[in-house]
């Protein structure tokens, strides 16, 4: 029936018609042919392109990794990764308290910073909205944060923690350490969040969940292999800060005491160890540097696994 | 066209199992069935957009004009253009005006004449019985438009490649009844032109618009036939208690 009254409307409704169809046809498709050929080597070329490009981005990093790996590699053993540094050009002794100060700097860096870094990433993406003054002004000294050259961030650490206290110590590290890891993690939690789809807040929203349940546990849950990778990348990149530590832990071969004391770290006994004119000083600071690179790799894949394994287990 | 022992499925799971059908040029094919039933992966897998998901594989043949369109020397890119494609989702490109929209398939494909894109731009969106509402905003984003003029939209930019088959995929299942009705008309318009395949949840929307229709079921192809034959008379009783709504 119905069938019959769409005949009639049409035959009334002359409007959707295409005229000249089949030849309207063979004109852009004899267009299109001719172009076929260029088109085909231009995709050929972008794809050699992009190959070349590919290997001029892993040479670089390729050849670093050889080059640690085969000066480092001789330098460790059970001894070298716990024991303390021995006498100056000895050759002999570790870098286990650097070892373990990295790990103590870092890790309480990483516990100020995260948590401060991903909730001001939710209040920019969730809570601000469009033209909100001091979001735009959080967002560009958050911006001009990440610019800060890490020895001023140093400098901040000297004056605000350890001049206070009166002694260089773990905790200034990890203050320095956290102000470079805090507009990173902010900005790549903001731009994750920004991208899960509205739909999935309005379900929520339509549930009756509260805002900030949703935020957190919905929309920040589903961003959040993308905001771990922020993470595991900002502490890669704390974890091979130099000259904030050098402000504020100083450095020491002895092991951790207590907070309010010095420790040493990974990349200040590379230092050391490179500056010193002993030929097995250097092949301990390859060493050191090949754990270094280890740690952020362990805790790369680590990370990676753990959010895996948190998204399988949902399904 | 013409389905030739398709075997089709992603990773070690198969989704469809042995299809062989003939699909008539210049008519309406509707492919009907349960969820999940392959309805949807057979139509993908008619311009090769089924492949493209990661794990997916397929064996057999399939030949539009005596082409294999699965053969190692087709270029799969030609094969969607020649075979177009709409959506479940209305999804027009967010960022390009109803314009740009229509003349996106031309403009990327190398077409520079102006007056030609503008030519088919208008035609396009006339076919798509669009032109009238919009074409006093075709500057206007696309995505501003309403959901069923957006689906329109979409038509509209599969026509303008000047298709030989047009495959729907659920066209009309986003869409209020009147703008489904719209496109329904639009199907029985552009079958003078070319060939259409429709993926339909709605079985009086199959027996409306289609001159063929294939039941599917758990991945096979149950029973083909002219509509009118397999709506009246079917011939196995999967079919007509599928029909008569005893199940899916």
């Amino acid at each position: 029936m119905r069938k019959d009254k769409g005949n009639q409307d049409r035959k009334q409704d002359k409007g959707n018609q295409i005229p000249n169809y089949v030849n309207t046809q063979k004109t852009i498709l004899t267009m299109m042919e001719k172009t076929y050929k260029k088109r085909d080597y231009i995709n050929k070329s972008v794809t050699i392109i992009s190959i070349v490009c590919v290997i001029f981005a892993i040479i670089p990093l390729a050849s670093i990794l050889f080059e640690v790996v085969k000066n480092g590699i001789s330098a460790i053993s059970l001894e070298f990764l716990t024991e303390r540094p021995g006498a100056i050009g000895s050759g002999k002794g570790g870098i286990g308290p650097a070892i373990q100060g990295t790990l103590i700097v870092v890790g309480l860096g990483s516990l100020m910073a995260i948590p401060v870094g991903v909730l001001t990433g939710v209040y920019l993406s969730e809570y601000a909205s469009g033209n909100n003054k001091f979001a735009f002004g959080v967002r560009f000294f958050n911006d001009v944060l990440t610019g800060l050259p890490s020895i001023i961030v140093g400098i901040v650490g000297y004056i605000a923690i350890v001049l206070v206290i009166g002694s260089f110590s773990v905790i200034a590290g990890a203050f320095s350490l956290s102000l470079i890891m805090i507009p990173l993690v902010t900005r790549i939690t903001e731009e994750t969040l920004k991208v899960v789809p509205n739909s999935i807040r309005e379900a929520a929203h339509a549930l009756g969940i509260p805002k900030w349940r949703i935020s957190l546990f919905i929309v920040l849950k589903t961003a959040l292999s993308g905001v771990l990778t922020g993470i595991v990348l900002s502490i890669a990149r704390i974890a091979g800060e130099t000259a904030p530590l050098i402000m504020t832990i100083l450095g020491t071969s002895l092991f951790f005491t207590s907070f309010t004391g010095p420790v040493d770290a990974l990349p200040l006994r590379i230092w050391r160890l490179a500056s010193q004119p002993y030929e097995s000083a250097h092949a301990q600071g390859w060493g050191a540097a090949l754990i270094l690179i280890l740690i952020v790799l362990g805790l790369n894949i680590g990370l990676r696994l753990l959010s895996r394994k948190n998204i399988a287990s949902k399904h | 066209m013409k389905i030739n022992n398709l075997n089709v499925g992603f990773n070690k799971k198969e989704v469809l199992k042995k299809i062989n059908l003939d699909i008539t040029a210049k008519k309406v094919t509707a492919f009907i069935g349960p969820s999940g039933c392959g309805k949807t992966t057979l139509i993908r897998c008619l311009n090769r957009m089924h492949e493209m998901t990661q794990g997916a594989y397929v064996k057999g043949d399939i030949f539009l004009d005596n082409t294999n369109i699965y053969d190692q020397k087709v270029n799969p890119i030609t094969v969607k253009r020649r075979i177009g494609m709409v959506f479940q989702k209305p999804n027009p490109f967010p960022t390009m005006s109803i314009f740009d929209n229509v003349a996106s398939g031309l403009k990327l494909n190398g077409v520079k004449d102006k007056a030609l894109i503008q030519r088919i731009v208008k035609e396009s969106l006339e076919g798509a019985a669009l032109w009238e509402e919009v074409k006093n905003e075709l500057n206007q984003p696309g995505i501003s438009l309403s959901g069923g003029q957006q689906q329109r939209l979409c038509i509209a930019r599969s026509l303008a490649m000047h298709p030989e088959v047009l495959l729907m995929d659920e066209p009309t299942s986003a869409l209020d009844p009147i703008a489904s009705a719209k496109i329904e008309d639009l199907i029985h318009e552009l079958k003078k032109y070319l060939t259409i395949v429709i993926v339909t949840h709605n079985m009086q929307q199959a027996a409306r618009v289609s001159d063929y229709t294939a039941f599917m079921y758990l991945g096979e192809l149950i029973e083909f036939g002219k509509t009118k034959e397999i709506f009246e008379n079917p011939k196995k009783e999967l079919t007509e208690r599928y029909l008569s709504g005893k199940f899916g």
